[in-house]
């Protein structure tokens, strides 16, 4: 299928300031120079550490922060040069599942016009229309009626994340960027969301590009996954490959702290430990970002920073020893 | 047929949003005995010269005449003349100076507060030295200059107090705006497409009221004792019958006659202290985390 979504190049940089002078400006790229594509119908997860740069590029590709550098093209179209009026209608075709359900929600309005809010701002439905549209929004989420009039702290956590799917749904729109959506939540509760966006995704054809650190949840939504490390993409394939072939020193220590029930796949499983600290954002070193933790580095990987090369199947990795 | 057990708990109950409102409201009995009290200074205010017909400037005993003494309730002032009718008089011009003054404090407070903390950068800069600008003027000789220069009018008073509290209020609501507006829900109605000024009105403010309309309760308040300082001082009207002025005026006779000062002190202080709990308790109505669950 033709893709969807194609972010070329993608930068979004921070102003730090750090002490010593007045005007001494200091940069921190939380995203650098990433690109990904996701086809239509498809899920694309992105998995990485806390401050790896995967929630500031989902939030870029939703222009809710500011790009610094790159292209987002959404069917063609480059939604990082609209403005104003044509940014706001494009809003309609890319919608968002935050993370933590209970500051997602306005804590002053119902859930029905929480749903209803991005119809109220971009579509020019009337009001009976609208409301037809949030009785069918609540169902399809698995919601009662009589839930409609109620306010977000009398919902559970997983009926949160329930309105908040549901808002996003409400614009009929072509992706959705689900950022960690069920790492807020129990694991029973995460069981159900994401099923219900499974389902969801089958009914309405939806594309997720979906944030996670959970390798379990990725594995069970995603079609392709990109691993990103300090901002960088540092392994991009589909899901299978992925798994099965880890490329990327990085990747295959993530994988390995993946933990497993079985008694007999626990024994074989090495885990592969990662000592040290990420490098400053600021002051990133020469080479690869891995490096200073990467227990096969060489001494090239100290002064040359690899690039993302692509295999004959599609299977992208960013590191020399590959 | 079994259901899904997410649908075994039981609902609550929506109602509609005054009735819920007023529901807490009512729970708080400070703030119910309050708004009674007010509602009673109010048309106390409005109908009382009526009920009460005595002119607050006509002499119409011997000065100094205690409480209760030949028929006048609250006993006669320094020229004689009735304090009963000079505190009934004087509510109105106190409380409407107190309610205007505090409108316009708070819609120049929100106003400054909200593009300051929305915008950021350099419009926060620019609003905010303007809010410490006034910030450092002394209040009072500030007022008091605005007043003798543009003479002692109601309007000019009103302006007078309320160019000079506002910035409490811009403070609070800016603070408030930084706050709020880092939070999810801001951004999922970015995402869903609200504009700006939506965002500001529609999504911040809502969200930011509770501190506002404690400090606007409090802001009739000060704005009634504000009243009351300048025309201690005689700096306004002398035409017209304030609280403050009735202290004003009688200021020397302090120890000689006590009551003519504190009749009118108790009458600021009880106004004052129920606008405060009412502001209290609207806080706590208002909130739909603290309704019943």
């Amino acid at each position: 299928m033709s893709d969807l979504l194609k972010v070329e190049n993608l930068s979004v940089r921070f102003e730090v300031k750090r002490g010593g002078g007045w005007n001494k400006k200091c940069y921190l790229y939380a995203v650098d120079d990433v690109s990904f594509t996701v086809k239509k119908g498809e899920t694309l997860a992105i998995v990485g550490e806390s401050g790896s740069g995967k929630t500031t590029a989902a939030l870029a590709v939703a222009r809710l922060v500011k790009a610094h550098s790159g292209t987002v093209a959404l069917a063609g179209e480059n939604i990082l040069q609209k403005e104003a009026e044509d940014l706001r209608q494009t809003r309609q075709k890319v919608q968002f599942i935050f993370q933590d359900p209970y500051s997602s929600l306005n804590p002053r309005k119902r859930a029905e016009a929480i749903v209803r809010e991005p119809l109220d701002s971009l579509s020019q439905k009337t009001e009976v229309e609208k409301a037809k549209i949030v009785d069918e929004l609540f169902e399809a989420v698995g919601l009662r009626p009589e839930q409609q009039r109620l306010f977000p702290h009398q919902f559970s956590g997983g009926q949160r994340q329930r309105i908040g799917i549901a808002r996003a749904l409400a614009t009929q729109p072509e992706l959705i960027i689900c950022d960690e959506p069920v790492s807020a939540l129990d694991v029973a509760v995460q069981a159900q969301i994401l099923n219900l966006l499974r389902k969801l995704q089958k009914n309405f054809g939806l594309t997720y590009l979906f944030i996670s650190h959970d390798l379990g949840v990725v594995q069970h939504m995603s079609d392709s996954i990109a691993v990103m490390y300090m901002g960088r993409v540092v392994e991009h394939a589909d899901r299978l490959s992925l798994f099965q072939t880890p490329r990327h020193p990085y990747t295959q220590a993530l994988l390995s702290a993946v933990p497993t029930v079985d008694r007999a796949k626990r024994a074989q499983q090495k885990r592969i430990l990662i000592p040290g600290d990420p490098p400053d954002p600021v002051n990133l070193p020469l080479g690869c970002r891995f490096a200073n933790r990467c227990p096969v580095a060489e001494a090239i990987c100290q002064t040359v920073e690899p690039e993302l090369k692509s295999d004959a199947n599609g299977h992208r990795t960013a590191c020399h020893l590959v | 047929m079994t259901r899904p057990f997410i649908h075994e708990e039981e609902t609550p109950q929506a109602q509609h949003p005054f009735t819920e409102a007023w529901s807490m409201f009512r729970k708080n009995k400070s703030a119910v005995g309050a708004l009674g009290l007010l509602t009673l200074i109010t048309f106390g205010a409005i109908f009382g010269p009526y009920l009460y017909p005595t002119d607050p400037f006509e002499m119409v005993w011997m000065p100094f005449s205690p409480p209760g003494q030949e028929g006048f309730l609250l006993g006669t002032d320094y020229l004689g003349r009735d304090l009963l009718a000079m505190i009934i008089n004087g509510a109105k011009v106190s409380l409407m100076i107190g309610l205007s003054a505090a409108v316009m404090t708070v819609f120049i407070g929100v106003t400054v507060g909200a593009l300051a903390g929305f915008y950021q950068g350099i419009v926060e800069e620019v609003l905010m030295r303007i809010t410490e600008f006034f910030q450092v003027l002394p209040t009072l000789l500030f007022s008091m200059v605005l007043v003798a220069l543009f003479g002692a009018s109601m309007p000019m008073i009103t302006f007078a107090i309320g160019i000079v509290s506002w910035t409490a209020v811009a403070r609070i609501t800016r603070s408030e705006f930084l706050r709020i507006r880092e939070l999810e829900y801001v951004m999922a109605s970015r995402a869903s497409g609200a504009s700006n000024l939506k965002l500001m009105v529609g999504v911040i403010l809502p969200n930011a009221l509770p501190p506002i309309i404690v400090q606007s309760a409090l802001m009739v308040g000060s704005a009634i004792l504000f009243e009351a300082g300048l025309s201690f001082l005689g700096l306004t009207d002398p035409n017209v019958v304030s609280w403050g002025q009735i202290i004003g005026s009688n200021r020397q006779y302090i120890l000689d006659a006590g009551y003519t000062v504190t009749i009118p002190g108790i009458a600021i202080f009880i106004t004052v202290l129920a606008i405060s709990l009412v502001g209290d308790g609207l806080n706590d109505a208002l909130n739909p985390k603290l309704r019943q669950r």
